[in-house]
């Protein structure tokens, strides 16, 4: 449209200011992810003590020099139960990430690109699903399946597979119409070919920014169900575990509640600002994509 | 008679750290009952000089030099939006709220008694060739852009607004309705001794509604007067540009 | 409207079907036997003949569709046994505890709009200036916080040092306000955000231009063209907060000793007591399907595109 005098020509004042905010919250999101990875491949290494030595003489002492963060109620040093629960709260949010993402692209992009009643039926098992409000359906399923890690992962898995689905199969059938995908039909490809090479690609790319911004959405569920103490089973050190174990403690020592739950919100944190950022580099695609 | 006097209009932004000006040297004459076509090719300002002689500029936007006024008999004032100069924009489909219906629209505006409004509303609403009164309560989006326009253009006759400023009213209607639209402006400006600015890059247009013309290049008017002489001799190259451009697409005009 | 209306909720009733056949499925594959943990429960040893009378008493020799068609007609009825732990009527305690449930998130719902709102029309108003900024920064915060860690801080800085709001329980306002902050406070963040960009975009369209060329004032502009378009997302997010909400309200109920469902459904869980559990997902999932065709009503009442596109009003 010539002449609309609504697209707005942006003071330069502006533009740099809001650069310059964005690079040091991106900064803080890619240490903290660092510092995770770190913790996670050097996680006997790094921590200064075994995070199940229990010793009941150094029960929730304050931080100090030589434990860092405190002792728990059992006397176990919380900077090396952090470290090691590292582990096992993303390991469990990185298999849950994976495993809703292969559920999703396989059913949700196979269901588009097949259509028909395939697709039909598909959708409506899907909406089924997405009838649950998403952290009941995680209780039901741990409280059919049983307590422990395991069971909370599929849990998870098992709530959240049908949005994912939903977005593929609309990706999909964005992809799958547009011209190059056609041209390839005209030119005799297989099916499954298409659908692996041509439309596939395009779909994943996509999805894997969505995922990235979900992390962060998982780890909270996966920790409020251990917070409930549905997750994983005592002595081994997670971070909603230990939030659980702190809460008689607020009264006598309220630090140790703090760490866990610091840990929890900083990689959330992290991981939505690197996920925001993958979401501007695409944006416009995704926008209309999804919408 | 009334008459609306824009001197200077100056128009400025920031690009690239540069302060660049945008239309400058704006001067216009209004008068009731006469019709000034304001054409040139896109980017030369023209919209934008509509909005600022009204007091609006887009966000970046600065108005850094100009008067306007509104000069009715001994008195002269500054104009108010839509109270002494109604518009009617391209595009009308985007310039209604989607979720308010065209009574809604004429209601907000309204500064009648609350008892004369009914009566008013349908007044023109039929004049204009609007379905009365069915089509009052329907949304934009159950309207065609004929009929779009044609509310517009009440509505601008509804605010009994002296001045019009139409900006390429025509523009995204196919011909038989851009040919009826125009119909409609010239019986009203005739009707009601309307002063319209009549913004266009259409010739067409210009040959069958316009009294007087100005025409801008890069921000500037760069030539004026009588749409006879304008038609006829052509003075500057941006003028004869769109003369001889518009005589290519009608030979037959040469004629007239 | 009414078509609308009827519309939806035609739709509704295959889904519950659906969500029901998922509940009953997924406890009859996921748990083996019920029998066996009947018999626990009672504390009878499971031999192999109270196991045969257990799964007679239970009717599970049946096929596996008429036990479903069986507990869904008792369902429909309002009947989902008796606990295995307590052995009272299960839907009795489940709507003993309801209502303490429906208050806190209800009351958390109301926080989440009545402050994300403000907090969003502020920020798009100042856009790029302080409140801008502060508004964008508390719910960026507020987007990774955990809320029952968010809980423990409040009891931490209100209760125990500054000693000013009652730690757990109900009572009056003074025992709502830290439990609802803390389910409210993400839902509010992502809401304030979703705001501000609404009404930025709002801001920009073609018809507020045009309402302030037929001369209105920037209040009646502002409220009437911007405000009211911008809050139609709103309404429509509205239904996503409502499923984190509801799970908030779950586990914020175990940090405040609030006497709700989630915490009778955590001791479900516990003591893998299934009746209570099937009833409280069922119903749980139930007042939301309820809730999101009050906010899908809401929108189509909004927005007359939706109701009149599926063809209840007369087009030219």
């Amino acid at each position: 449209m010539n002449d609309n005098c609504n697209e707005a020509i942006l003071p330069l004042e502006t533009t740099v200011h809001a650069a310059g905010k964005r690079n040091w919250t991106m900064t803080l999101a890619l240490s903290i992810l660092a510092v995770l990875a770190l913790a996670i491949i050097a996680a006997p290494v790094l921590a200064p003590f075994d995070p199940d030595a229990v010793d009941i003489a150094s029960r929730l002492l304050p931080p100090s020099q030589n434990h860092l963060l405190g002792t728990d109620h059992l006397g176990r040093d919380v900077l090396s139960r952090l470290i090691h629960g590292a582990r096992v709260s993303l390991g469990a949010v990185a298999l849950i990430s994976l495993l809703v993402l292969v559920l999703g692209v396989a059913i949700g992009g196979l269901s588009g690109f097949i259509g028909g009643k395939v697709d039909q039926i598909t959708m409506r098992i899907c909406d089924v699903f997405l009838t649950f409000p998403t952290f009941v359906l995680a209780m039901f399923m741990v409280g059919v399946l049983g307590t422990g890690m395991t069971n909370v992962v599929i849990a998870i898995v098992l709530s959240h597979w049908a949005w994912y689905a939903r977005i593929v199969r609309s990706l999909t059938l964005s992809m799958a119409s547009r011209d190059f995908v056609l041209a390839a039909r005209v030119a005799g490809a297989g099916e499954f070919r298409i659908f692996g090479e041509h439309v596939l690609p395009g779909v994943i790319a996509q999805i894997l920014v969505l995922t990235t911004l979900d992390i962060g959405h998982m780890m909270l569920h996966v920790s409020g169900l251990s917070f409930l103490g549905l997750g994983i089973s005592p002595p081994t050190a997670e971070w909603g575990v230990m939030i659980n174990d702190a809460r008689e403690f607020v009264w006598t020592q309220p630090t140790l509640i703090a760490w866990p739950g610091l840990a929890i919100f900083l990689t959330v944190m992290a991981f939505n600002r690197v996920g925001d950022a993958l979401r501007d580099r695409l944006d416009p695609v995704l926008a209309a994509e999804v919408c | 008679m009334a008459e609306l006097h824009i001197d200077g209009l100056r128009l400025e932004t920031l690009r690239a750290g540069r302060i660049t000006p945008l239309v400058s040297g704006i001067d216009l004459r209004l008068r009731q009952g006469c019709v000034t076509a304001l054409v040139g090719s896109s980017g030369s300002g023209k919209s934008l000089s509509c909005l600022a002689l009204q007091g609006l500029t887009p966000p970046g936007v600065r108005c850094t030099a100009g008067r306007v006024a509104l000069i009715d008999g001994d008195t002269r004032r500054v104009p108010a939006r839509g109270q002494d100069i109604a518009t009617v924009m391209q595009n009308p489909r985007s310039a209604f709220n989607p979720v308010m219906t065209m009574r809604a629209h004429a209601q907000e505006t309204y500064r009648g008694s609350h008892s004369h409004f009914e009566d008013e509303l349908r007044r023109f609403a039929t004049e204009v060739g609007l379905d009365v009164p069915r089509d009052l309560d329907l949304y934009p989006f159950q309207m065609s852009g004929g009929m779009l326009q044609r509310m517009m253009i009440a509505l601008a006759l509804m605010s009994g607004a002296r001045f019009l400023i139409a900006d390429e009213p025509t523009t995204d209607l196919d011909l038989i309705v851009q040919a009826r639209i125009l119909d409609l402006l010239v019986e009203e400006v005739r009707l009601r001794s309307l002063g319209v600015l009549f913004v266009t890059h259409d010739m067409g247009v210009v040959a069958r509604v316009a009294d007087e013309v100005a025409v801008m290049e890069h921000g500037h008017i760069v030539e004026r007067g009588t749409v006879e002489r304008i038609f006829h001799a052509p003075a500057h190259p941006a003028t004869q540009a769109l003369i001889n451009a518009h005589l290519s697409l009608y030979p037959e005009h040469i004629l007239t | 409207m009414g078509r609308y209306l009827l519309g939806r909720i035609a739709l509704l009733v295959p889904m519950m079907l659906g969500v029901s056949l998922v509940i009953f499925l997924m406890l009859r594959l996921g748990r083996g036997d019920p029998a066996l943990d009947w018999l626990r429960l009672s504390q009878i040893p499971p031999t192999d003949v109270a196991i045969a009378e257990a799964r007679a008493y239970l009717g599970l020799d049946r096929p596996l569709f008429v036990q479903y068609l069986s507990w869904l007609w008792d369902a429909l009825h309002l009947d989902f046994g008796k606990s295995y732990v307590t052995r009272r009527d299960v839907f009795e305690e489940f709507v003993y505890y309801l209502p303490a449930t429906l208050q806190l998130g209800g009351i958390a719902f109301v926080l989440t709009l009545g402050l994300s709102i403000p907090l969003g029309i502020w920020a798009a108003k100042f856009r790029d200036k302080l409140p801008d900024q502060i508004v964008r920064f508390v719910a960026f915060l507020g987007v990774s916080l955990p809320n029952f860690w968010l809980g423990f801080l409040l009891v931490l800085v209100f209760s125990i040092w500054l000693g000013w709001l009652p730690p757990f329980g109900t009572g009056g306002m003074a025992h709502v306000v830290m439990p609802a902050v803390a389910i409210a406070f993400m839902s509010t963040a992502i809401n304030a955000r979703l705001l501000r960009a609404s009404m930025l975009e709002a801001m920009g369209q073609r018809h507020v231009l045009y309402a302030r060329l037929r001369g209105l004032g920037e209040a009646s502009v502002t409220r009437r063209h911007v405000l009211r378009n911008a809050l139609l997302p709103i309404v429509t997010a509205a239904g996503m907060h409502l499923g984190e909400l509801i799970g908030g309200t779950l586990v914020i109920e175990n940090i405040f000793a609030w006497p709700g469902v989630g915490r009778l459904a955590v001791s479900a869980i516990y003591n893998r007591d299934y009746p209570v559990l099937q009833c409280f997902t069922l119903l749980m999932t139930f007042i939301f399907v309820l809730c999101n065709l009050g906010i899908d009503v809401l929108y189509a009442w909004l927005d007359p595109r939706i109701r009149i596109a599926s063809g209840d009003e007369v087009r030219p």
